[in-house]
């Protein structure tokens, strides 16, 4: 018995027995098959494009668009090229995502804590909110703010008027657009002096605290700089700001700033569907921290809004932001429903139109998948790192 | 330090000008308490005088840690009055509030705050209920953390102690805030047999300094060194209370002499 014991530690066991030989064996063949998959894919798409006379290759990007996109946050116009359709789409994307990430997320903490609110009103209204909202597919309600809500506004003709500055209609929201003129520097500069402070008093209300203890009214004393420092540069460059206000001229309005119903329909659906997921992420994220330690918090005397803001919530972050995370993601993916309602986004602009005129289906594609992936990935790195800051130390 | 009645310090050294019977700390008068229709706690009476030691026992679900849990409001009475260094708990937040800085409590397990270093779990109270400055609550800490002899630890997170150690600073942290009474909730109950020892001989040092104490524990052996009276509870009554010497060698109660029996077989 001995013998064998001692044989098989030092000649080694059969190879196909060694988990180690196995593993090998499995990674090879794996990777083997992935990059057989691979050449098979790129040797099919290309003969058969070669077959058809399809041209390869990103020299399209060059070329004149000649359509006309209905809005743009980068310069446009349809003599430019197709090149330049995806960088319009892409803003328009990331628009509409920071938009609705920062919507969604304050709302979203709003409905988790009214969740689970003593008052019973308050907790029955969010339950019935998230489970109205979350239980609706998105493209169904994309559908009902845009169709439903928006396009039965009035004409413009017969636009409400808020204050005559503001004007909505069944063609968009019209707000006065600021026009800078001579001394907005002087404006500007009063703001960047009022943050400075307002840093700077911070800093020195800290200091105090930890020396001497004494809290110092910081919110109140920072709104109030703030406000105060911009308005007086403003008086003394003399009013340097203009407004051009939107004014109807002949069946339309003309002048101001333009948010079309496709922006307002796709950001109003994202940030409430989004915002009921996040609701219950929050509530389960507070529900997670035991009892036990709002106990011990209450029995060394913090109140409640204390113990919420030291204890409950900093211990729930590290539950909530994986899965809020997924929820940002989410959002972002989503937004490309747009295409639904015709908000030119990155996948209606350049994988509609532009693949649609040019045929170049492979790389029009690619670059729209690509630019997904990168901000997916970019969103999971930062929530990673901010998740990383506010993990529990164990051990 | 040397002023506050709080410290485990302060009136190390009974006798002396002291006098002879010191006021009264905690006065309980017909309590109630029901958990739906579940009567939790029946007409309970209790009058603690300054400095007194109590250890309350009784077989599990008796209501002990609901009545010492009533004493800081972290369970509200129905019916009955509590009054704890001349302020009665009502449903006033104020009143509240101020009877729990003067009342420290700890609890089964620990609930430390594990976001926390065992340092910041214990300046936290000090320095934002009490608004001491931070290098103060910091230096009174560790004084209070030396006293549980767990100096070294002050900057490790909860996760990183044993059960033993943590309980050792929660210990600590209800002492920072220099409070007047402390309360303890099964303190050893969830720990090791070998870490036991180490929580009681704090406890025992704490008791030797003065400082009022109720303890709803199991530890007999402390009860007979440190109480000045034990409560026996039983479905929700004081059922018995005597000084330990008395309520061990010749319990009066039939129902505490079967508690009794049950806990020293082994």
């Amino acid at each position: 018995m001995k013998k064998q014991a001692i044989n098989a530690r030092t000649y080694g066991v059969k190879p196909w027995y060694d988990p180690r030989v196995r593993s090998l064996v499995y990674q090879t063949l794996a990777i083997a098959l992935v990059f057989w998959g691979g050449w098979v894919l790129v040797e099919n798409t290309l003969s058969n494009m070669a077959s058809r006379g399809i041209s390869t290759g990103f020299g399209f990007l060059d070329e004149t668009a000649g359509f006309g996109i209905i809005m743009h946050l980068v310069p446009y116009d349809a003599t430019m090229s197709y090149g330049r359709t995806f960088w319009v789409g892409l803003a328009n994307t990331l628009l509409v995502s920071c938009m609705g990430v920062i919507a969604a997320t304050v709302l979203g903490f709003i409905i988790g804590v009214a969740r689970l609110s003593s008052n019973w009103l308050i907790a029955k209204l969010a339950l019935v909110y998230i489970e109205v909202i979350r239980n609706i597919p998105l493209l169904l309600q994309i559908f009902f703010w845009y169709f439903a809500v928006l396009s039965n506004l009035p004409s413009p003709r017969q636009s409400a008027d808020l204050g005559s500055a503001l004007f909505i209609n069944n063609r968009g929201l019209y707000l006065p657009q600021p026009v800078p003129q001579e001394g907005f520097g002087l404006f500007i500069a009063g703001v960047v002096l009022a943050v400075f402070a307002v840093v700077w008093v911070a800093k020195w209300a800290r200091k105090r605290q930890l020396a001497t203890g004494e809290r110092f009214p910081m919110v109140k004393v920072a709104l109030a700089i703030l406000v105060t420092v911009p308005f007086v540069a403003y008086v003394i460059a003399g009013d340097p700001l203009g407004w051009d206000v939107p004014a109807l001229k002949g069946f339309n309005f003309k002048g101001g700033i333009t948010v079309i119903p496709e922006l307002a329909a796709l950001w109003i659906a994202l940030s409430l569907y989004t915002a009921s997921f996040i609701a219950e992420i929050v509530r389960s994220g507070i529900l997670s921290v035991s009892k036990g330690q709002t106990e011990a918090a209450n029995a060394l005397g913090l109140p409640n809004r204390l113990t919420l803001r030291l204890v409950v919530i900093p211990q729930s972050l590290r539950v909530i932001i994986p899965p809020l995370t997924s929820q940002y993601l989410n959002l972002v993916k989503n937004s490309s429903l747009a295409t639904a309602i015709g908000y030119p986004d990155l996948v209606a602009v350049f994988m509609g139109t532009t693949l649609n005129q040019t045929g170049q289906a492979v790389e029009v594609v690619a670059m729209t998948m690509a630019v997904y992936l990168t901000i997916s990935l970019l969103i999971s790195l930062l929530m990673n790192l901010y998740n990383r800051a506010v993990a529990i130390k164990e051990r | 330090m040397l002023n506050e009645a709080s410290g485990i310090d302060a009136q190390s050294s009974p006798g002396g000008q002291q006098p002879a019977v010191k006021p009264d700390i905690i006065r309980i008068e017909g309590v109630h308490k029901w958990y739906g229709g579940f009567h939790v706690l029946k007409n309970l009476n209790l009058t603690v005088r300054q400095g007194e030691k109590i250890v309350i026992c009784g077989p599990s679900g008796s209501g002990k840690s609901t009545f010492i849990r009533c004493i800081n409001r972290l369970e509200e009475h129905q019916h009955g009055s509590i009054i704890v260094d001349d302020i009665e708990l009502t449903d006033d937040v104020r009143q509240i509030d101020s009877v729990r800085r003067d009342v420290g409590m700890v609890f089964q397990h620990f609930n430390l705050f594990p976001h926390l270093t065992v340092l910041e779990n214990c300046c936290l109270a000090p320095v934002w209920v009490k608004k001491i400055p931070r290098k103060e609550a910091e230096s009174t800490a560790m004084e209070y953390l030396e006293r549980v002899r767990i100096p070294d630890q002050a900057n490790k997170y909860p996760g990183q102690l044993s059960g033993g150690q943590q309980q050792r600073v929660a210990i600590a942290r209800a002492l920072c805030m220099k409070p007047k009474i402390m309360l303890f909730d099964e303190p050893t109950s969830a720990l090791d047999p070998e870490m036991i020892a180490e929580v009681l001989d704090v406890m025992i040092e704490l008791a030797g300094s003065g400082m009022t104490m109720l303890c709803v524990t199991h530890e007999m052996g402390f009860a007979k060194t440190v109480a000045d009276r034990v409560i026996f509870m039983d479905a929700g009554e004081i059922v018995e209370q005597a000084p330990p010497q008395e309520f061990f060698s010749n319990p009066k109660e039939p129902r505490a002499q079967k508690f009794l029996q049950q806990i020293l077989q082994h």
